[in-house]
């Protein structure tokens, strides 16, 4: 599955063809009271692969990343990380629900930039990026330090360690969150529209900057964008959600160009107009 | 013009000025502390400790402050715990007090956005490390303002404690005003007296307030009281 449509650039990250799956959902799903997000979903992201998903707002893409990172709970099915249950814990033969600690043995995989950037704006820019590794990883402050700086020079903010994140533009302070989020050395990283609420002016920054981390890195990425452009030099595949459902998925040279079901030609059609 | 006698009377009212002052922030430490224990556990998820702290709340809010210490006072000694006057009324306060405060450090806690709480889980902190390190540092500068009110509230409240035996500023005011006889004198003096006290307090938050809140990185300049404060311009200027 999952063929990197330009071949030279990531060769040496692409999806590898066999072994187990970094991410399955089985049966997913998802209810918010009353209302149904997601049903009767299933898919596989292999390790090192970078999946797209695209589809109007309430489609469920959202919802797929934020069960991902644990910050909504599951209705039904079953969502496995690397080969282990996130949101069920092996107990004898069964499986039960999560507890937290179980919950944060699995989150280690994980991470997650936000669209809101989600900064702490009691911490400076170089405390945000070493308080989990310190805290969580166990770094001594020192090492944490180390790499943290190192972080925030490849994401170009080597001159604001000190800075608060309130002191910084939209699109700082979502490199910042970016280098936040690296700094936990995760095997995921869920990009949630992390350039819908920056200005025009600063999208393309951070958008090169992941770019670089995508060919760089072997992450796995789930990346929810509006961006079609990033969505195709990055992605090894696209997968186009309405409803909760997929309605097609494919490399995104197929899904952009050549779609198969009109839903997805009239979504396209409807983002690129619009831009 | 009427002779005061009040060089007589100096050192007692010191002395009732310290018990004021003392038990007001004795009390005051109390109550933070009762704060932050029933504003945190009545929003855990665990049943027991939420209830437990939901009634004692209740209880202590919704009961008349004199009545809790004449309870501490006269009938905890009736099943075998017997405190001196300044416990009693450190407790009492600081129970009562806290009640209130624990609704305010509730509060203060949920204000502070959901995407803190997410930021924190994506990072794998402990629900521990997210209170401590994160959300708390940021509710914190929404607690003082209405703390300095509790607290301004609990110092005019602690004339109670004479009812208790203790001989605070208000209870040598009477004394004074029984032997002497100098009202017009002696309450105006007192009103004054507590006025500047609170104002003292309420300078000691402002100071707190202005702390906490350039921690999170929006320094703010020396609160001037007259000063027009209208919807305030957004946000510190983008670099």
């Amino acid at each position: 599955m999952a063929t990197p449509e330009t071949t030279t650039a990531y060769e040496t990250t692409g999806a590898r063809a066999s072994g187990e799956p970094m991410i399955r959902f089985e049966e997913v799903l998802k209810k918010f009271g009353d209302l149904t997000v997601l049903e009767n979903l299933d898919f596989d992201v292999a390790p090192g692969e970078r999946v797209t998903l695209i589809g109007p707002s309430g489609s469920g893409k959202t919802t797929i990343l934020r069960l991902l990172m644990t910050l909504e709970t599951l209705t039904g099915g079953h969502i496995w990380v690397d080969g282990e249950p996130l949101w069920h814990m092996p107990k004898g033969d069964k499986l039960v629900p999560a507890n937290e600690k179980y919950l944060r043995q699995v989150r280690k995989k994980i991470g997650m930039v936000f669209q809101q950037f989600n900064l702490f704006p009691n911490m400076t820019v170089l405390e945000n990026v070493t308080e989990a590794p310190i805290r969580v990883l166990g770094k001594s402050r020192d090492e944490a330090n180390e790499k943290g700086k190192e972080l925030l020079e490849r994401v170009g903010l080597e001159a604001k360690y000190e800075a608060h994140p309130s002191q910084l533009s939209g699109g700082q302070q979502q490199r910042v969150a970016i280098a936040r989020a690296l700094a936990m050395e995760p095997r995921v990283l869920l990009l949630d529209e992390v350039t819908a609420a920056l200005d025009p002016e600063l999208v393309a920054g951070v958008l090169n900057l992941l770019r670089e981390i995508a060919e760089t890195t072997d992450i796995t990425m789930l990346i929810v964008t509006h961006e079609m452009h990033f969505a195709r030099d990055v992605s090894h595949k696209v997968m186009m959600f309405d409803h909760g459902q997929v309605v097609e998925h494919g490399p995104p040279d197929k899904i952009f160009t050549d779609p198969d079901h009109d839903r997805t030609k009239a979504f396209l059609h409807a983002v690129i107009e619009e831009r | 013009m009427q002779d005061l006698q009040f060089g007589a009377w100096v050192d007692d009212f010191l002395a009732g000025l310290w018990v004021t002052v003392y038990v007001t922030v004795l009390a005051a430490v109390a109550a933070v502390v009762v704060a932050f224990v029933l504003g945190i556990a009545v929003r855990t998820r665990h049943i027991v400790p939420r209830t437990i702290a939901r009634i004692i709340i209740e209880l202590f809010r919704g009961t008349s402050l004199l009545v809790q210490l004449f309870w501490f006072f006269y009938v905890l000694p009736e099943f075998g715990f017997r405190f001196d006057p300044l416990a009693v009324a450190v407790f009492a306060f600081g129970l009562n007090f806290g009640a209130y405060g624990a609704e305010v450090v509730r509060g203060a806690i949920n204000a502070v956005p959901t995407a803190q709480w997410e930021g924190s889980i994506a990072l794998n902190l402990t629900p521990a490390q997210r209170m401590r390190r994160v959300i708390l540092p940021q509710s914190i500068p929404l607690m003082i303002p209405p703390f300095n009110n509790l607290l301004i509230q609990l110092l005019k409240s602690t004339p109670l404690i004479f009812l208790i035996f203790l001989n605070d500023l208000t209870f040598y005011s009477d004394q004074y005003r029984n032997s002497v006889g100098n009202e017009n004198f002696i309450f105006p003096l007192l009103l004054v007296i507590y006025f500047v006290l609170s104002y003292t307090f309420t300078l000691f938050m402002h100071v707190l307030e202005a702390r906490a809140n350039t921690r999170l990185g929006r320094p703010v300049e020396r609160r001037r009281i007259f000063k027009y404060r209208g919807p305030q311009e957004e946000e510190a200027v983008k670099v």
